[in-house]
């Protein structure tokens, strides 16, 4: 939006490396990291056991899949595009895999290749698209999650059909039993890590770098020599695969319904958002997406603890977000 | 800047050569209406008229606003919730009385007026991105709608109803109420100072200003027209259902809807090109493949798929055509 305009020249401190990882500069992690730190602290003071090791990896089990799909989201919108088909793309994938498993264990595996395959598809397709039919990818993904939402009821006929298989919720809902300290170890966690670290680790490459580039200025961009149509593709492979990986999660926890990705898209950017990445583009990193994911989900886990209604808690969000990137801003210009 | 962007921008709205949006509406209608007419029924019947314009109504008078807040390079996402909350306002403050009618509808001008006020605000002042402030904005109402109602709410008196339910021959009263905005918004772009310096601020916010558009107050401006639009169509949304919604405009999707209806008509995302004719006709266009796949009585999800596509396709056509006309106005400088 060129709304985004209106603040003068970014100051190059948090530089073209964009990580931005130290200071108060745009894109920098050091308030995304202080709200969690309060956050944690009251959470802390109202459920004293929080900190016990079981307790603290069930808390980052639920919200694992949020910041997976943070992190997903975070590099299309690095590159100054938006991906609004991750929610519908949540609850297509969960429709899917209880349709094809229909309770059959044999069956567990090839659908999650299956999974993977057609998260990569819509990524691929939102991204082609977006960059060679240069349509707006919030009007790409927009009509995505119209398609999706509208291929999954049509193919269901109104209401999910088959169940999942046990295997296919382990990744939700178990771990590995009997580790020293922790307990148990869910596997949400590990996947999780891995994501995590892949995700920095790309953001560091030459990948990282362009895409940065060419979220800050797309002709400077393209003029230097990166091929920023295919930086950009692989943007949305990424979101589509992790939203993918996100399903699978989530169809562990949850039951099989239309509502499990519903609202997630929102969910997403606005993680994103918090942990200090700049819609539009070319600021922030991919940790302090992931950071704003934890963070939305600690206030999600300090609101239920402290009894406030899920009806007000969207409330209470809607504020936390808009003072987060208010005072954000406001010390940007200072 | 390029000669022919300045070019472009130099003209007036609603001359612009993205609006392809009235061909299309022709070969919606003809090819719609062969294959209604096909399956035996008939498209121009008067009750499937009525219908069609009646469905185009809601929707228009929330397009139209939208329109103006693309153009001016933002965009509002708490519409459908102003939407939800003004029918509430509406029918409690009428209850039932007909003397209440004309105070409940100055209330409920005034409420949206407010929302748009600090919506706009929130961009200008505070600097927060169009899309996180109005997400919210959208989810601080979401909140208090849910933790104050369970379901409908107040009453519409039968005089207040006319509104929704009476016709002038074939054109319904809400078709002629969204005729009437369109056109207010319309003469407003085309022969105001405010509406021209609109248009400049959607161009090109910096050079606005540079140029003396006080670009602050044209951006709140705009914010509390889209969300005067939005009231309006929750008075008449409150008329039809002879009650206040609280899930009204959430369920109905206006939020994106109105998005891409005024995406569908031409005008650009990112803002300082386009009009609310070009609205009115991707208005129409929804509502009459609405039309068309209700006579056929095929899924209403399959419909959902159709209508993605068809927006995305569009606007794919309107960004090949935009750069086509650049490329011949390059060659012809060259």
């Amino acid at each position: 939006m060129s709304t985004e305009l209106a603040t003068p020249a970014p100051a190059v401190a948090s530089g073209l490396g964009g990580g931005g990882r130290s200071g108060w500069g745009v894109g920098s992690i050091r308030p995304v990291l202080i709200i969690l730190a309060l956050l944690l602290i009251a959470v802390g003071i109202r459920q004293p056991d929080f900190y016990d090791p079981p307790v603290l990896l069930a808390f980052l089990k639920r919200a694992a899949p949020l910041i997976i799909l943070a992190a997903g989201q975070y590099f299309v919108i690095v590159a100054g595009d938006f991906d609004l088909s991750v929610g519908s793309l949540v609850t297509a994938e969960v429709v899917i895999a209880a349709r094809l498993i229909d309770g059959d264990p044999a069956a567990t595996w090839p659908v999650i290749a299956l999974l993977l395959g057609f998260g990569l598809l819509i990524g691929l397709v939102n991204g082609l698209v977006t960059t060679l039919l240069q349509v707006p990818s919030f009007i790409t993904t927009l009509g995505m999650y119209l398609v999706l939402v509208g291929a999954v009821y049509t193919w269901t006929g109104g209401s999910p059909r088959g169940a999942l298989s046990e295997e296919f919720r382990m990744f939700g809902r178990r771990g590995i039993d009997g580790v020293p300290v922790l307990g148990q170890l869910p596997y949400a966690v590990l996947v999780l890590s891995g994501v995590a670290v892949l995700a920095v680790l790309a953001m560091r490459s030459d990948f990282g770098k362009v895409l940065l580039a060419v979220g800050d200025n797309p002709r400077a961009a393209r003029v230097t020599g990166a091929r920023t149509a295919r930086v950009r593709t692989i943007a949305f492979l990424a979101s589509g695969l992790l939203a993918a990986v996100a399903a699978i999660l989530l169809g562990g926890f949850g039951g099989v319904s239309f509502q499990v990705g519903q609202g997630l898209e929102f969910t997403a950017i606005t993680a994103v958002v918090l942990g200090g990445v700049v819609l539009g583009g070319g600021r922030g990193s991919v940790a302090g997406a992931m950071l704003g994911a934890l963070t939305l989900q600690t206030l999600l886990t300090l609101l239920n603890l402290l009894g406030v209604s899920g009806a007000l808690s969207s409330a209470v969000q809607g504020l936390i977000i808009l003072a987060a990137v208010a005072v954000g801003t406001l010390r940007r210009r200072t | 800047m390029s000669t022919e962007t300045l070019r472009a921008r130099l003209r007036l709205p609603g001359l612009d050569a993205t609006n392809g949006v009235w061909p299309a509406l022709a070969v919606a209608l003809i090819v719609g209406g062969t294959l209604v007419a096909l399956d035996g029924g008939s498209l121009f019947s008067e009750s499937s008229t009525i219908s069609l314009l009646q469905r185009a109504a809601g929707l228009g008078i929330v397009a139209v606003g939208q329109t103006i807040a693309i153009l001016a390079g933002s965009l509002d996402l708490s519409v459908a919730y102003v939407i939800s909350l003004t029918s509430l306002v509406a029918a409690e403050t009428m209850a039932g009385s007909d003397g209440m009618v004309l105070p409940a509808i100055l209330l409920v001008l005034v409420v949206s007026a407010v929302i748009g006020l600090v919506n706009g605000l929130l961009i200008t002042k505070l600097r927060i991105n169009a899309f996180i402030a109005t997400l919210g904005v959208g989810l601080l109402i979401k909140g208090y709608l849910e933790q104050g109602y369970a379901g409908p709410a107040g009453s519409v008196p039968v005089s207040f109803q006319h509104l929704g339910y009476d016709r002038l021959g074939p054109v319904p009263l809400s078709f002629l109420l969204f005729a009437a905005v369109a056109a207010a918004v319309w003469f407003t772009l085309r022969s105001t100072r405010y509406g021209h310096h609109l248009i400049a601020t959607g161009g090109d916010l910096d050079v606005a200003r540079l140029s003396g558009v006080r670009t602050d107050r044209v951006l709140i401006r705009t914010h509390v027209i889209c969300s005067l639009c939005a009231g309006i169509a929750g008075l008449y949304l409150a008329s039809r259902l002879g009650a206040g919604a609280p899930r009204v405009g959430a369920e109905g999707g206006y939020d994106l809807e109105s998005i891409a209806a005024v995406v569908l008509g031409g005008t650009v995302l990112a803002g300082g090109r386009g009009g609310v004719t070009g609205t009115v006709g991707g208005v129409l266009l929804l509502a009459v493949i609405d039309g068309v796949f209700n006579q056929l009585e095929v899924d209403s999800f399959f419909k959902q798929m159709v209508r993605g596509v068809v927006i995305v396709a569009a606007v794919a056509v309107y960004a090949l055509r935009l750069r086509r006309t650049s490329d011949r106005r390059k060659a012809a400088v060259a």
